[in-house]
């Protein structure tokens, strides 16, 4: 399916402005709503007992000492709360069983091995630490590559080996592309798994109703809209006896889209009781065992280059730790496949994968969701080409980019990008940057003995995911067919002519309400603050993927512009038929439907609403009465894979752009690299709200700076015990690493999407990386330093300068 | 179980005198017995500042301060900034202004942190802030926004004491 939108015709006055965000108030007041915040009467309070091991069979659970704790209500193991609950769902992966919480075997450091709901949290703890569980532990995989040994222990017995998914394929002629490359760069790239963790963790609330076998669970999971039936399954519950209910999320970044473990254990408990109860996860639930994980990926990637510097052809050979079981399985290597050419004119592309189990904690999608380390090593091969050519980083990266005019233009994978002026971008970005002024600055410090680095980066933000890329990689028979993927939106006014959108989409951290209310203020000609928004739970029928892939704009646009011209051009209907008018005469200006031309006939939103509700006369074309219409907008422009998967169809073909400067300074005897300053010209289309597009960029370009410099799950090489099990161990940027970052916009309008918007919500996390690397190697130079690894720590930097010098000598 | 402790506490100019577990958390004083669910619970271990509140004037991490610790004193919450009207204190209204949160969840450790640095440095600069601010964590504005919004509210608040001179003036 795919639609081309109507062109641009008359100026906006709503879309593109930076309206207050309707959000704040209750945020800043601390009444939004969030999942600790929901009490109900006779509510219990989770805990979670984890294992220590990351590999061990479980040999007794004693539960018995913690039951007889004045205050416990219920205790389940592994065995107990499978008689109330089913196992986790995957996405199109091998068939491994997943419980929330383990049955015989911990495959993980936190894997869950029993919970206890109690009469408050304090006591639930307490009980947690009277239960004695036996372990036999056995040999922990940590390393992906020597889990890839045939001799290896297996993660799960159930299968033949820990590479539980391999799949090479070509796209376009990639041998005879390295056959008549002048050069072919090779470069190695080691991503390690870092985590989402925003500072809500994940939570739910869940009553069981044992007469009406009927459950409501509130949560901070996006996917309640999207996926109710995958929870229903879960739950044991019938899918239309589940009732769940948004809450405000405190952040997400893609950590929350499902939540399954967290909702199966309160499920659980709930079940086992007959009572509300409460599970929020502490830090350390969610850094060892929330779906908080990113890719994990080792790369060995080739670029074959013609003598001009043109890019032919893209090889890359990934092993990718999975950790002990699957979530979205392969949906971050569908993820990749957008965009692994980036903003380039490469004309083969080779994906070989092979996807390993060790014993760690699963992946889940964290911003940037697979195209993140994708981004990393098509930018480190691109600047090796630069070097080794001996031509100029911009210039080689100019000579390659797609052009304005070639544009909706196909990548060999079969993915589209819609639109993009990728030169125009980089031009800016220099000019923002003022390159002179540090390359003189380098200059004067290298004198002094210090080292100053200028990076740069292009790259894609492919944005608007269609889910197909899922489950394209898998199997070996057709893929399913693409989705659409969908968001929808009710708009209702009432008889006093007041506007309410209700949304499917939670609050996530983004700004659906004040999208939903500039898109809804835009097409009435009335005042954002006028509209009012609320939040559909699982049983309105409103179907949303929600926030996610960066659609969130995109989607809810097309939804709310879809009802709110239903609704508006029933309002001209009811208006023309009251002022004894043909439709075609009437307009909505300003938020009154006036007669075309007849200055003084007219009539206001509420005079209109009331008649709609009231006095509706059955001369309109016999509309019955009332003012509501829902819009199910699906994804504005897709295709199917094909069945030999040598075209994957269109899937994420609204393609934002960025070019990236950051400054940086790099003390090579402590290994510490400071940001000096951070450039960033965008363009992610039409610009909705520029305040809060900034915010996205900001906001995703500080995550980068962590994956840059500090952020990892390190775990022990022998036992494999997660040696980052708190915040004190993973390092979160904070104020002190940011630099004053200068973002500029330009505008290349989807022509695919309501009012040409594209996505901006992971652009930030998906360049900061490679071009912070970048900055370190131009930094580095002297020593000869080439950064293959993130994230840049110290003792890595420091490392690389002793490398670098080692291999000199 | 030890007995329970007695606590005189005011709360946002509210007295309280309440019997708590010794083991009890501020925060969690605040959230469970007191209803006040504006202070989040972001580690529990003092590393992300979701939870500040300021006690006896000193910007304080909930979570890590026991209840029992804190007989005769005083303490002041995300609740205590607004209005009942609905008014917005000078310090968050700069910080809508200024795009200074999204998701909100530290929202009220970075509100009650800047407002103990504004009540001691009227007009701070980048260090003052990265002093008192620099150890509460934010995951989505990349700290920009939270900056030029501390900055914002200085203003404001200044404006504000200056008017209200003015008024006693005029």
């Amino acid at each position: 399916m795919s639609t081309v939108e109507e062109p641009r015709t008359e100026a906006r006055r709503w879309v593109g402005q930076s309206v207050p965000r309707k959000e704040d108030p209750k945020l800043l007041t601390g009444r939004a709503g969030f999942i600790g915040d929901v009490v109900l009467p006779g509510m219990l309070h989770g805990a979670v007992l984890r294992s220590p091991h990351a590999h061990a069979r479980i040999v007794s659970i004693d539960t018995s000492e913690a039951e007889a704790l004045p205050g416990v209500v219920v205790v389940l193991t592994g065995a107990t709360a499978a008689e109330h609950v089913d196992p986790m769902p995957a996405f199109c992966a091998e068939p491994v069983e997943q419980r929330a919480i383990a049955v015989e075997r911990v495959r993980y450091p936190g894997e869950a091995v029993a919970a206890v709901a109690a009469t408050d949290r304090y006591v639930a703890e307490d009980a947690c630490e009277r239960i004695r569980v036996e372990y036999e532990v056995l040999p922990a995989l940590v390393d992906p590559v020597a889990a890839m040994d045939p001799s290896a222990t297996r993660v799960h017995e159930t299968l033949d080996s820990n590479i539980v998914f391999h799949r090479s394929l070509d796209w376009g002629e990639v041998d005879a592309d390295l056959a008549r490359a002048h050069t072919v760069v090779r470069s190695s790239a080691r991503w390690h798994r870092m985590g989402a963790h925003p500072i809500e963790t994940a939570g739910a609330v869940a009553s069981w109703d044992p007469f009406g076998q009927s459950m409501t669970v509130y949560s901070n999971s996006n996917f309640i809209n999207f996926l109710p039936w995958a929870f229903a399954g879960i739950l044991r519950v019938s899918t239309n006896r589940l009732r769940m209910i948004p809450c405000a999320v405190g952040g997400s970044f893609g950590s929350k889209h499902l939540i399954t473990k967290v909702i199966s254990i309160t499920g659980a408990l709930s079940k086992a009781c007959g009572r509300p109860v409460q599970y929020l996860e502490d830090r350390a639930d969610n850094v060892a065992a929330n779906d908080n994980v990113g890719c994990d990926r080792i790369y060995d990637a080739e670029l074959a280059l013609a003598e001009d510097g043109e890019m032919l052809g893209l090889v890359l050979r990934i092993i990718d730790d999975y950790g002990a079981y699957f979530q979205f399985a392969h949906g971050q290597h569908g993820n990749a496949v957008a965009q692994p050419v980036g903003p380039y004119r490469i004309g083969s592309v080779r994906y070989d994968v092979s996807c390993v189990l060790t014993n760690k904690v699963q992946q889940g999608f964290f911003r940037g969701a697979g195209a993140d380390p994708g981004n990393f090593i098509l930018e480190r091969l691109v600047d090796k080409a630069a070097l080794e050519m001996g031509i100029d980083r911009v210039e080689l990266r100019r000579r390659n980019f797609v052009q304005p005019d070639q544009f909706p233009y196909k990548i060999p994978t079969g993915n589209i990008y819609d639109s993009g002026d990728y030169e125009a971008v980089l031009d800016r970005a220099l000019e923002i940057a003022g390159l002179d002024g540090w390359r003189t600055e380098q200059e004067r410090l290298r004198a002094e003995g210090r080292y100053l680095g200028i990076g740069l980066a292009t790259c894609q933000e492919r944005s608007g995911y269609n889910a197909s890329e899922w489950w394209f990689l898998y199997g070996d028979e057709a893929p399913l067919p693409a989705t659409s993927t969908p968001e929808s939106c009710k708009i209702d006014v009432d008889a006093m002519g007041g506007v309410r959108a209700t949304i499917g989409c939670p609050l996530w951290g983004n700004s659906p309400e004040t999208v939903v209310g500039q898109v809804v203020a835009e097409e009435f000609g009335i005042d954002p603050s006028a509209v009012s928004v609320v939040y559909a739970d699982s049983t309105s029928g409103a179907i949303s993927a929600g926030p996610g892939g960066s659609r969130v704009t995109i989607m809810l646009s097309g939804a709310t512009r879809g009802a709110a011209r239903t609704v508006r051009d029933k309002m001209v209907r009811v208006a023309a038929s009251a002022m004894e008018m043909d439709p075609e005469d009437v307009e909505c200006v300003d938020g009154v439907f006036r007669a075309k031309g007849v200055p003084g006939t007219s009539m206001t939103m509420a005079e209109v609403g009331m008649r709609a509700h009231l006095f509706n006369d059955g001369t309109s074309e016999a509309e019955s009465s009332g003012l509501v219409a829902v819009h199910t907008y699906d994804h504005p422009y897709f295709t199917p894979p094909t069945d030999d998967r040598s075209d994957l169809g269109a899937f994420y073909p609204m393609v934002s752009h960025a070019c990236h400067i950051p400054i940086v300074e790099v003390d090579p005897e402590t290994g510490e690299v400071t940001l000096r300053a951070y450039y960033v010209v965008n363009d992610c289309g039409t610009v909705m709200n520029p305040a809060l597009v900034e915010g996205q960029v900001v906001g995703g370009i500080v995550l980068g700076i962590g994956a840059a410099l500090m952020e990892e799950y390190r775990y022990g090489a022998d036992d494999g015990a997660l040696e980052t099990p708190t915040l004190r161990e993973y390092l979160l940027p904070s104020m002190h690493e940011v630099p004053e970052i200068v973002l500029e916009h330009l505008e290349t309008p989807s022509p695919f999407t309501t009012y040409g918007v594209k996505g901006a919500g992971e652009g930030g996390r998906l360049v900061a990386p490679t071009a912070i690397a970048s900055a370190v190697d131009d930094a580095l130079r002297p020593f000869g330093v080439w950064v293959d690894e993130l994230p840049m720590t110290p003792e890595r930097v420091v490392g690389m300068i002793a490398d670098a010098r080692g291999d000199q000598r | 179980m030890p007995d329970k402790v007695r606590v005189r506490i005011t709360v946002n100019g509210a007295r309280h005198d309440l019997l708590v577990e010794p083991r009890t958390l501020l925060a969690d004083l605040l959230r469970g017995d007191l209803a006040l669910a504006g202070t989040h619970l972001g580690c529990e271990q003092g590393v992300c500042g979701a939870c500040t509140v300021i006690v006896d004037d000193v910007a304080t991490r909930s979570c890590l301060v026991f209840a029992a610790q804190l007989d005769g004193s005083s303490v002041r919450t995300v609740e205590s900034l607004a209005a009942a009207d609905g008014t917005l204190h000078p310090v968050q209204r700069a910080f809508t202004q200024e795009h200074g949160l999204q998701c909100g969840f530290c929202t009220p450790g970075m509100l009650m942190a800047a407002c103990e640095l504004l009540e001691r440095v009227p007009e701070p600069g980048r260090e003052d802030i990265e002093e008192s601010m620099g150890g509460n964590l934010c995951r989505c504005t990349g700290y920009q926004n939270i900056v030029r919004s501390v900055n914002a509210a200085g203003r404001l608040m200044a404006d504000r004491t200056s008017s209200e001179q003015s008024g006693v003036r005029a």
